[in-house]
């Protein structure tokens, strides 16, 4: 069973994505997800001052026989990126939710994170899927 | 590994397994319009008629003295590079399925990689390309990907990069939104201008460097490495791997080096053929390894830690990555890569630059010889490596034909591709090439310009 905290919002794609109450939001992949992609072995991540909308894909996670796409669950720019990741690919692994977080973004105006799934609606998406 | 042949009982047992009535409807997802055969291919041959059609076409190809280069050069082969590479062994074009269960065939792709990353003074090799043109193509490609700097899909393409890769590197990336700017050489040296290029570009993804050049020439590689970084252009280094023996590497260019290095792989061990099978090579920085095309073999250990070879980095290609992948591109001329890396096995360093001096000097002695007869003059000053372009005084198309009557094929005509250079012919003497050669070369042009 995998961690779902109660505190993060969440995307039917398998990101999370943390307020940090200042305009900006973290973002990484869930516990689901990384379990289901196995070790990862490489993390690209995009150049801060990007400008992403919502579901652009911004950072791709990479296991040994499996690579997939990271999407910005908002609109918004790249502050910042993980750059331990380029050495500790595994933190993704390891600590979904606190060392192996991706991204943080600034919103852009007007945006909030209402549209984004609660723990119990991601919760019901990880259920269907793995019946 | 041996031939197994599917007999109708295996064929049914498989089809009833997975519930399908036939073969056919396994392709049911691809649109009827789609499956109903490509226009112009004819139908099959049995052996008998193939074989009576290669001998005839065979005996089409000249046996004359080779003076054209052009792209593809006529290299002594030694003997055992063909006995070596037609071992059953060794015999297929592809990294086989289940490539592990193969480690000779994965441990002679890592020799080659390590040969040509060494050879181009790079970090990575991928396991080959197609062909040089369609290297070049792909290294475009790359460019932009790997450019995280810049979001441009300009690359500027001097007009000296082979004219044959100008345009198929063209249609390769043209859906892409990836346009080549040219850029034009400078009419007394037959190179690009460093001290004349522009200086607000614009955002670009990358510069292509020739060396040498179409002409045979030699680009001021530093200063225009140098000028690209400085324009936040990454550089798409396109070499011949004979001269890399001799020539800087592309890995030491300028302050920096090449981001990523392609070229035609012909020149190691793999005879002219009438234009083909070839092989392309491509190298590249390690910073740019994930966008790098192709197939990776790397070393590693095995459960009790014995050295061991085996694909790597997949996750780049189509199997996996699907619609994203850097490229298409499997093993492709696999065959052509282990001919190649026996060569080079064989004559070594010192093998390859003997071979790189030796061409070099019967191009010059050829040059010296044609151009002492009237109205013979090279087109460009500067050096060149075993290459240069003459200019004659007669239509070039008439010399050649008049020089074949006479069994020699005396270069490759510029006049389509460069019309700029009036009556100009391109000609290279490799080492094959004798004093007496050069001599007969020299004696019929004189003849023929009489």
């Amino acid at each position: 069973m995998s961690e779902i905290p109660t505190e993060l919002r969440y995307t039917s794609s398998h990101e999370w994505v943390e307020d940090q109450g200042d305009g900006t939001v973290t973002l990484g992949v869930t516990d689901h997800a990384q379990d289901a992609l196995g070790d990862l072995v490489f993390v690209e991540l995009p150049e801060v001052g990007q400008e992403l909308a919502a579901g652009d894909a911004c950072a791709v996670v990479e296991s040994v026989k499996a690579a997939s796409d990271v999407y910005a669950p908002v609109k918004g720019s790249v502050v910042e990126v993980n750059e331990e990741l380029e050495e500790h690919p595994e933190y993704v692994n390891e600590d979904p939710y606190g060392k192996g977080w991706l991204v943080r973004l600034e919103l852009a105006e007007g945006v909030g994170l209402d549209d984004l799934l609660d723990a119990a609606a991601y919760q019901a998406v990880v259920e269907a899927e793995e019946e | 590994m041996p031939f197994i042949p599917h007999t109708q009982q295996d064929i049914d047992q498989m089809l009833s397994v997975i519930g399908v009535d036939s073969i056919d409807a396994l392709f049911d997802e691809i649109p009827g319009e789609l499956q109903t055969g490509i226009d112009g291919v004819p139908e099959g041959l049995g052996e008998m008629a193939v074989t009576r059609l290669m001998e005839e076409r065979a005996a089409r190809d000249p046996r004359d003295l080779c003076f054209i280069g052009a792209g593809a050069y006529d290299h002594h082969i030694p003997a055992a590079v063909w006995q070596i590479t037609t071992r059953g062994e060794y015999y297929s074009a592809y990294t086989p399925y289940q490539a592990e269960a193969s480690q000779g065939n994965l441990q002679l792709i890592y020799e080659y990689q390590t040969m040509m990353a060494g050879l181009t003074g790079m970090e990575v090799s991928n396991a080959s390309m197609y062909d040089g043109a369609s290297a070049l193509g792909e290294a475009a490609l790359m460019a932009v990907r790997a450019n995280r700097r810049s979001r441009s899909r300009r690359i500027l393409m001097p007009t000296t990069v082979n004219p044959l890769y100008r345009r198929t590197a063209e249609v390769i990336v043209g859906n892409q939104g990836i346009t080549f700017e040219p850029l034009d050489y400078d009419p007394a040296t037959g190179t690009i201008d460093s001290g004349s290029l522009p200086t607000d570009p614009g955002d670009v993804a990358a510069l292509v460097i020739p060396q040498p050049n179409f002409f045979g020439a030699l680009e001021d590689v530093d200063a225009l490495t140098d000028w690209a970084h400085d324009q936040g252009a990454l550089v798409i280094a396109v070499v011949n791997p004979t001269a890399m023996a001799v020539l800087s590497a592309p890995g030491s260019w300028g302050a920096e080096g090449a981001d990523i290095v392609c070229g035609e792989g012909q020149p190691l061990g793999i005879p002219l053929s009438s234009g083909g099978p070839y092989y392309g090579f491509m190298c590249c920085r390690k910073s740019h390894l994930r966008q790098l095309p192709g197939r990776l073999v790397a070393r590693a250990v095995d459960a009790d830690g014995r050295d061991g070879y085996t694909l790597t980095l997949q996750a780049r290609e189509q199997h996996i990555r699907r619609s994203k992948a850097t490229s298409n591109i499997c093993t492709n001329q696999g065959l052509m890569v282990t001919a190649s890396t026996i060569y080079m096995a064989l004559l070594g360093a010192d093998g390859l630059a003997a071979v790189a001096g030796r061409s070099h000097a019967n191009t010059r002695a050829l040059v010296e010889k044609l151009t002492a007869l009237p109205g013979v003059e090279r087109a460009f000053g500067g050096a060149y490596f075993h290459e240069a372009v003459l200019r004659l005084p007669r239509p070039a198309g008439e010399v050649l034909e008049a020089l074949a009557e006479r069994g020699i094929l005396g270069g490759c005509r510029l006049a389509g591709d460069y019309p700029e250079l009036g009556e100009a012919l391109l000609v290279s003497a490799t080492e094959r090439r004798t004093g007496a050669d050069l001599d007969r070369y020299a004696a019929a042009l004189a003849e023929v310009l009489a």
